[in-house]
C-alpha cells in the first residue's frame, strides 16, 4: 500500500487545492437552496420585487463561482490521477526491467503485463473518481446536514431514517448480487472455453462428425448463463424503483410534518422546501458514498497486484565492485561444480556440472526434454544464478563481472525467435546502433536470412510486435543474426536450429563453422545431425552429465546417446554409423 | 425527484471516463441495413415490446402528476399559512376585551371599520391583505375571524394518499417494465449465443483459416452481450425520454408559459456546450487509445522479450521508449479527462441559470398573482427532471450506434455462406470401404488466383502407405484438407472406392478417415470422455483394447486418476507426448479404414517418440495411411512419397525413384545427415 500512495505524495499540496476548491463548489450549491428559500420568505410572502431580483443576480453569482470551482477541480484532478499514473506506470516498468528470470516466473509474463496496464489504468481511473466524487460527497452531506439543522434541526430525523433505508435496501441488493457475479463471470469463462475448443478443434470435431455434441455442450452453458442472467437483472431493477419511491416518501414525508411545524409557527414555508432540496442532496451524496464503496475494494486489489511489483526483492543483483575479465582467458566458458535448483522446486535441475568451453571449438548439448540443457545455458548470461558451483567467463565468475562485460561478452540465441517491432535492420542491430551496414549484411548472410531481400523494404522491411508478421524459421534466422551482428567472444544456440528445415540448418553451420571459426561456441541441439561435428559432445540425463565426448566417442560409449541417435536415424543408418564410429576408434 | 437516475448511470461506462458522449463511437458500415435486421429480431417481441411501452408511458405519466400534486399541497400550507398570519395579524390590533361574533368574516371587518371610522387600527392589517393576490384575498375576504385558521389537513391528506398511490404504481410499473425488458435481453443474447455457435459447425474452414479465433470468440461474447444489454435500453430509454420530455414540457407550460419558454431557451445553449466539448475532446480519446495501443504493445513484448532485453543489455533503451510512450499517454489522458469532465459543471451551470431564471420570474408572477408558491416549487422540481433525459437523448444516439456496429458484427457473421452441399439428396452411401482412394486430375488453390495443386492424379490401393514431405510451410496440410473435405478441389475429384466424394454427404466421407494431428487436440474433460469422443457408444473392452495397441495403457495408468483424470483448459497436466498417445488412442478406437497421420516432431523426449513410433506402426496395420512427416527416414519404406514445395507437388514416387531422380526430395534427404 504505502509504496504505491509514495507516487501520489509529491501532489499534497494540489489535492489541498482539490478540497479547497471542492468546498467552494459544494458551498455554492448550498448556497442556492437557502437563495431561494430568502426569495419566497422574504420576497415573494412581503411583495419584495428588488429583493427578489438582488437575491437572483447574488444566485448568479454563486451558481458561476460554483461551476468555476467545479471546472478547476476537474483540472487538478485530471493532472494529479493521470500524473500519479505515469509515475507508478514508469516506477512499475522499471522494476520489472530489473527483474531476473526467477521473478518474471514468480508472476509470469501475463500477469506482468495486465498489472502494467490494466491495473495502473484501473488506479487512475480511481484516484480520479476519488479526488472528484469522494472528496465532494462527504463534504456535500455534511454542509447539506449543517444547512438542513440550521434550517429546520427538528425534521433532521427524516433524513437519516431515509438514508438508512436506503442503506438497508442497497446493502441487501448488493449481497444477493455479488455472489451472483463471481458465478456469472465464472460461466462466461467457460462459455469462452467451450467456444475456443470447439474453434481449434475445428477439424478434429469435424473429422469425428461431432458437431451436434459441440452445440449440446455449448447450449448447456449458455442456457445457465441465460437463467443467471434472468435472475440477476431481475433483482437488479429492484434498486431503480426502490430508490425512487424511498426519496418520493422522504419528500412527502418533509411536507407532512413540515406542514404541521408551519402550524405550530415553528417552520416558515420556504424554509420547508429549502429542506427538500438540502435532503435531496444529502440523499445523492450518500449514494455517490456508497457507490465509492463498492468501487474501492476493487482498486485494493489492483493497488495490491501493483504493490507486489514494487515490493519484490531482485535476487540477481550486480556486484557493487566488479571485477574486470582476465584478458589471458578471454572468450572461455566455464562451469565448476553447478547445481541448479529452480525456487520452491524440491530437487535439482542440474546436478555437479563440470565442464570447459573453449575459443575455436563448439561445444554441444544434447539430451532429452526435461534433461535440464536449455536451464544450463540460462545461467551463463545470469539470467538465474547458481544455487552453488561457479560459472566462469573469461576466467571471472559471472557473480563478479559487470552486467556490461557480460552483455558485451555474449551473443545469445535463445529457443524462441523473439523479435521486437521495427524493422529488420532495427532487430539485427538491437545489440547497439553503433552495428556498421556491413557487419548487418554479414551477419544475415551467416544466418541464411537471404529472404530478407524479398521482404516488401529489405533491411527497412516492417517488424510487427513480437515478430508475427515473419514465421517462425525466418525469425529464429533473424534472432540468430542479431547475435552475429554484435560480434561477440561467446555464441550460445538454445535448440536455436529446430525450427530450421534440415537444409538451412546444414548450410547454416556449415557458414558458421567458416566464418565464427575463432568464437567460443555453445549448440543446445535436439537433433544429432546439428551437433555430430562438434568438438565436444555434452550428454545430459536429469540434470547430470552422462557422457562428454565427440559422436563418435559417445556412440561408442553412451548408452543415452546411442539411444537418441537410434531414434532419429533408421535402423541401416544407425548401422552404418555405429560401424564408421567403431573404425574411427 | 431523480427518476431513472441509476439507468443514466448504467449507459455510461463505469470507470469515471465522463459520459459516453465524449468517447469515440464505433460507427457500422451499413446502419439502416443492419437496424432493418435488428428490428425483424425483435418482432416476435412485439406483444411485450408494446406493454414496455405502455408502462414506460404510466409510469412516466404518474411521476409527471407528482410534483404537481405535490405543490398543491405546497400552495395549500401557504394559503393556510397566509390566512393564519392575517388572523393573527388582525387580532393583535383589536382593541382588549374586544371579540369578534361567529360568522365574522374579514370584508365584514373591514366594513365595520370603515362605517365606525376606525380604519386606521387596521392600517397595517390592510397593507397586509394588500400585498396579496386578488384571488388569496378573496379567499381571505370570506375566513372566519371567530376562530384562528390552522392548516386544513384534510385536504392535504386526501393529495398525500393519492400520491402515495401515484407512487407506489409508478415504482410497480418501472419494475414490471424492467422485467420485461430483462426477458427479452437475455432471450436475444441466448439466440445469438446460439446461432453462431451452430453457424460455426456449418461454415467452410475457409473462414477459420483466414480470421482469427478471437475475432469469432468476441462476436460470441462481447458484441452479443453489447447489442442485448444496449437494446433493452435502447427500447425502454428512448419511450422513456421521449415521454417524460413531452410530458415535463406539457405539465410546465400548464404552470407558466413565460417560464417555460426561459428554460426552453437553455437547451439549445446546452447542446452548442456540449458539442462544443464533445468535439474536443474525442480528439484527445482517440488520441489516448492509440498512444495506449502503443504502450501496451511495447510492455507485452519487452516483457515478453525479458531475457533478450536482458543479455543484450537494452533495459536503458526500452525504457526511454516506455518513458516517451508514458509521457504521451499522460498529456493526452489528462486533457481528454479534464475536457469530458467540463460536461457535468457546464450542464450544472446552465441548468442553475434556469433555476434562477425560474425562481426569479416565478417569483415576480407570484407577486403579480398569475401562479401560487407550490407552482414555483412544482416548476423547479420539472426543470430537475427536464435535464435528465435531454442529456439521455443525446447519449442514446451513440449507445445506439455502437449497438448497430455490434449488431452488424453479429449478423455479418451469421450471414456467412455455409458449407456448400454438393450433393443430392441423402448422397452416395459410402459404407464398407477397402479403402482404395483415387486422385483424378485434382486442380486447387486456396486463392482463386494462386492455384498451388495444378494437376494431380494418383491410384492408392487399399493398405498402402502414402507420405507427404517438404520443408516447413510447404503446404502440407492441404492434401488432409481435400481428403476431409475441408475444402473442395477447384476441378478434379477424389474417390473413395470409385466413388466421388463430392457425391457423398461430409459425415459420410469424414466417417470414413481416421485422424492423428500434431497439434493434439483434447478438450476438458475426462480421458475417457475424450477417447470415447470418436465412438461414444464404444464398450469397456473395446476402449480397453484400443489403449493397449496404441500403447497408452502404461501413460493412462500412471495418470493421477487414470481414466477419469481431468484434462484441464490446454491439458497442461500431461505432456505433448501424452497428449500425442492419447489421440492416437482415440483413433484407434474409432477404428476408421483411412488414416490421417501428422507426425510429432520436436518437443517429445526420445522414449516418448520410440512409444509414439510404435503406436502409430499398429494403427497403421491394414489401413491406407497417409502420412505428413517430418523425419525422412521414417518414411523410406512408404509406397508413395509425395514432395511439397511452396504448396505445389513437386516430386511423387518412391523412396528409391525419387532419389535416382536426383531432385529436391534427394536434396533433401541428404542435407539431413550432410556436414
Amino acid at each position: 500500500m504505502r509504496k504505491v500512495f509514495k507516487y501520489l505524495a509529491p501532489y499534497w499540496w494540489q489535492i489541498i487545492l482539490v478540497i479547497i476548491f471542492t468546498y467552494a463548489n459544494v458551498w455554492g450549491s448550498l448556497q442556492l437552496p437557502t437563495l431561494m428559500s430568502n426569495i419566497v420568505n422574504k420576497g415573494i410572502l412581503n411583495n419584495d420585487q428588488a429583493y427578489i431580483i438582488s437575491t437572483g443576480l447574488r444566485m448568479l453569482l454563486v451558481a458561476a463561482v460554483a461551476a468555476t470551482a467545479a471546472i478547476v477541480t476537474g483540472f487538478l484532478a485530471s493532472r494529479i490521477a493521470t500524473g500519479f499514473a505515469r509515475k507508478l506506470r514508469l516506477a512499475t516498468f522499471e522494476k520489472i526491467e530489473s527483474f531476473s528470470l526467477n521473478e518474471i516466473n514468480k508472476f509470469s509474463t501475463a500477469s506482468l503485463i495486465t498489472r502494467s496496464t490494466n491495473d495502473i489504468q484501473q488506479i487512475q481511473q480511481v484516484a480520479f473518481m476519488v479526488l472528484r466524487i469522494a472528496v465532494q460527497a462527504p463534504l456535500m452531506a455534511i454542509g447539506a446536514v449543517f444547512s438542513a439543522l440550521r434550517t429546520a434541526p427538528n425534521m433532521a430525523w427524516i433524513m437519516a431514517l431515509a438514508a438508512g433505508v436506503l442503506l438497508i435496501l442497497v446493502t441487501s441488493i448488493f449481497c444477493l448480487v455479488i455472489p451472483k457475479f463471481k458465478i456469472q463471470q465464472k460461466l462466461i469463462d467457460q462459455l469462452n472455453l467451450v467456444a475456443r475448443e470447439n474453434l481449434t478443434g475445428l477439424r478434429v470435431i469435424r473429422a469425428f462428425n461431432n458437431e451436434a455434441i459441440e452445440e449440446r455442450k455449448f447450449n448447456k452453458v449458455n442456457r445457465s448463463i441465460s437463467k443467471l442472467g434472468v435472475w440477476v437483472n431481475r433483482v437488479i431493477s429492484l434498486m431503480q424503483p426502490g430508490m425512487t419511491l424511498i426519496i418520493s416518501f422522504t419528500m412527502l414525508g418533509i411536507i407532512w410534518i413540515g406542514a404541521h411545524l408551519v402550524v405550530d409557527g415553528n417552520l416558515e414555508v420556504g424554509s420547508m422546501m429549502a429542506f427538500m432540496q438540502y435532503a435531496l442532496q444529502v440523499i445523492t451524496s450518500f449514494l455517490m458514498l456508497i457507490m465509492i464503496m463498492v468501487m474501492l475494494p476493487r482498486a485494493q486489489v489492483s493497488i495490491n497486484r501493483v504493490n507486489e511489483i514494487l515490493d519484490t526483492e531482485v535476487s540477481i543483483k550486480e556486484p557493487a565492485h566488479p571485477e574486470a575479465i582476465d584478458p589471458d582467458q578471454r572468450g572461455i566458458v566455464e562451469f565448476r561444480h553447478v547445481t541448479f535448483t529452480y525456487p520452491g522446486a524440491e530437487s535439482p535441475v542440474l546436478n555437479d556440472i563440470n565442464f570447459i568451453a573453449k575459443p575455436g571449438e563448439v561445444t554441444a548439448f544434447i539430451g532429452s526434454t526435461g534433461s535440464g540443457k536449455s536451464t544450463l545455458v540460462n545461467l551463463i548470461p545470469r539470467l538465474y544464478d547458481v544455487t552453488s558451483g561457479q560459472v566462469l567467463i573469461s576466467g571471472r565468475d559471472v557473480r563478479k563481472l559487470s552486467h556490461r562485460d557480460i552483455v558485451n561478452a555474449l551473443g545469445f540465441v535463445p529457443q524462441k525467435g523473439i523479435l521486437f517491432s521495427g524493422t529488420v535492420e532495427s532487430n539485427i542491430k538491437y545489440a547497439s546502433s553503433k552495428i556498421s551496414d556491413q557487419a548487418m549484411h554479414d551477419a544475415a548472410a551467416t544466418a541464411q536470412a537471404d529472404f530478407i531481400k524479398d521482404l516488401e523494404g529489405g533491411y527497412h522491411a516492417h517488424i510487427a510486435q513480437g515478430g508475427s508478421n515473419v514465421s517462425g524459421g525466418q525469425k529464429q534466422r533473424l534472432s540468430i543474426a542479431r547475435a552475429l551482428a554484435k560480434d561477440p567472444d561467446i555464441l550460445v544456440f538454445d535448440d536455436s536450429f529446430s525450427a530450421l528445415d534440415y537444409k538451412t540448418d546444414a548450410a547454416l553451420r556449415k557458414e558458421l563453422a567458416e566464418k565464427e571459426k575463432d568464437k567460443t561456441i555453445l549448440i543446445v541441439a535436439q537433433r544429432i545431425s546439428t551437433i555430430r561435428h562438434a568438438n565436444q559432445i555434452i550428454v545430459l540425463d536429469d540434470g547430470a552429465v552422462v557422457g562428454v565426448g565427440t559422436h563418435e566417442q559417445l556412440l561408442n560409449s553412451c548408452d543415452v546417446y546411442r539411444e537418441i541417435a537410434s531414434s532419429q536415424f533408421s535402423e541401416e543408418e544407425m548401422k552404418k554409423e555405429l560401424k564408421e564410429a567403431k573404425n574411427a576408434k | 425527484m431523480p427518476n431513472k437516475n441509476e439507468k443514466a448511470a448504467k449507459a455510461a461506462p463505469a470507470g469515471g471516463h465522463g459520459p459516453a458522449v465524449t468517447r469515440p463511437i464505433e460507427k457500422a458500415k451499413d446502419f439502416g441495413g443492419t437496424m432493418r435486421k435488428l428490428i425483424a429480431t425483435l418482432k416476435e417481441f412485439y406483444l411485450q415490446i408494446i406493454a414496455i411501452v405502455v408502462f414506460v408511458i404510466a409510469s412516466v405519466v404518474l411521476s409527471i402528476i407528482s410534483p404537481k400534486l405535490l405543490g398543491n399541497i405546497t400552495n395549500q400550507i401557504t394559503d393556510d399559512y397566509m390566512a393564519m398570519k392575517v388572523w393573527d395579524g388582525i387580532h393583535e390590533q383589536l382593541p382588549d376585551g374586544v371579540s369578534l361574533p361567529d360568522g365574522t368574516t374579514v370584508s365584514d371587518l373591514v366594513e365595520m371599520a370603515t362605517k365606525s371610522g376606525q380604519v386606521s387600527q387596521f392600517t397595517e392589517a390592510n397593507q397586509q391583505l394588500d400585498s396579496l393576490t386578488d384571488s388569496q384575498r378573496d379567499k381571505l375576504m370570506n375566513l372566519d375571524l371567530a376562530k384562528r385558521p390552522s392548516i386544513n389537513f384534510d385536504v392535504i391528506a386526501k393529495i398525500a394518499l393519492w400520491l402515495i398511490a401515484i407512487y407506489v404504481m409508478s415504482a410497480l410499473f418501472n419494475y414490471i417494465e424492467s422485467w420485461i425488458v430483462t426477458n427479452i435481453t437475455q432471450r436475444v443474447a441466448y439466440r445469438f449465443r446460439r446461432d453462431i455457435s451452430q453457424k460455426i459447425n456449418r461454415m467452410p474452414l475457409r473462414y477459420f483459416d483466414s480470421h482469427p479465433f478471437g475475432d469469432v470468440l468476441s462476436r460470441i461474447t462481447n458484441d452479443v452481450d453489447m447489442v442485448s444489454q444496449n437494446l433493452s435500453q435502447v427500447i425502454s430509454q428512448v419511450v422513456y425520454c421521449v415521454a417524460t420530455i413531452i410530458g415535463i414540457l406539457a405539465m410546465m407550460i400548464s404552470i407558466s408559459l413565460t417560464m417555460t419558454a426561459i428554460v426552453l431557451v437553455t437547451i439549445p445553449l446546452s447542446a452548442i456546450a456540449i458539442s462544443q466539448i464533445v468535439k474536443h475532446s474525442q480528439k484527445y480519446f482517440k488520441q489516448q487509445q492509440d498512444v495506449l495501443g502503443r504502450l501496451n504493445g511495447h510492455i507485452e513484448e519487452v516483457y515478453a522479450g525479458h531475457s533478450i532485453v536482458k543479455i543484450f543489455g537494452s533495459e536503458r533503451k526500452v525504457t526511454d521508449r516506455f518513458a516517451r510512450y508514458n509521457n504521451g499517454l499522460y498529456q493526452s489522458a489528462w486533457k481528454s479527462q479534464f475536457i469530458s469532465g467540463l460536461i457535468f459543471p457546464t450542464m450544472h451551470f446552465i441548468g442553475n441559470l434556469g433555476y434562477v431564471a425560474t425562481t426569479v420570474l416565478g417569483g415576480s408572477l407570484v407577486l403579480k398573482g398569475y401562479i401560487q408558491v407550490g407552482d414555483v416549487q412544482a416548476f423547479i422540481q420539472y426543470i430537475q427532471q427536464f435535464n435528465q433525459p435531454v442529456m439521455q437523448i443525446a447519449n442514446i444516439s451513440s449507445v445506439i450506434q455502437s449497438t448497430v456496429a455490434a449488431a452488424e458484427r453479429v449478423f455479418e457473421f451469421l450471414e456467412q455462406p455455409d458449407e456448400e452441399i454438393t450433393w443430392e439428396g441423402e448422397g452416395e452411401i459410402l459404407d464398407n470401404v477397402t479403402g482404395q482412394v483415387t486422385f483424378d486430375h485434382i486442380k486447387f488453390g486456396y486463392d482463386e488466383d494462386r492455384t498451388i495443386i495444378h494437376d494431380f492424379s494418383a491410384n492408392v490401393q487399399p493398405g498402402q502407405k502414402i507420405a507427404i514431405v517438404g520443408p516447413t510451410g510447404a503446404g502440407k496440410t492441404t492434401m488432409i484438407n481435400l481428403l476431409m473435405r475441408f475444402y473442395d478441389p477447384d476441378s478434379g475429384s477424389i474417390k473413395l472406392d470409385g466413388i466421388d466424394t463430392t457425391k457423398v454427404s461430409r459425415h459420410n466421407v469424414r466417417k470414413n478417415f481416421g485422424m492423428v494431428l500434431q497439434d493434439t487436440w483434447l478438450f476438458s474433460g475426462t480421458v475417457k470422455e475424450n477417447l470415447l469422443y470418436g465412438k461414444p457408444d464404444a464398450s469397456e473392452s473395446e476402449l480397453r483394447a484400443a489403449v493397449k495397441a496404441a500403447r497408452a495403457d502404461h501413460v493412462i495408468q500412471a495418470l493421477p486418476q487414470g481414466y477419469n483424470t481431468m484434462l484441464d483448459e490446454n491439458a497442461n497436466n500431461v505432456s505433448a507426448g501424452e497428449k500425442q498417445l492419447l489421440t492416437i488412442a482415440r483413433a484407434m478406437l474409432a477404428n476408421a479404414p483411412i488414416l490421417i497421420l501428422d507426425e510429432a516432431t520436436s518437443n517429445v523426449d526420445t522414449r516418448t517418440e520410440t512409444l509414439i513410433q510404435d503406436a502409430m506402426d499398429k494403427l497403421m496395420e491394414g489401413r491406407t495411411s497417409f502420412i505428413i512427416a517430418h523425419r525422412l527416414s521414417t518414411i523410406r519404406n512408404a509406397d508413395l512419397i509425395l514432395v511439397l514445395n511452396h504448396g505445389d507437388i513437386i516430386e511423387s514416387g518412391n523412396h528409391k525413384s525419387l532419389m535416382k531422380q536426383n531432385g529436391f526430395y534427394a536434396n533433401l534427404y541428404n542435407s539431413q545427415f550432410a556436414q
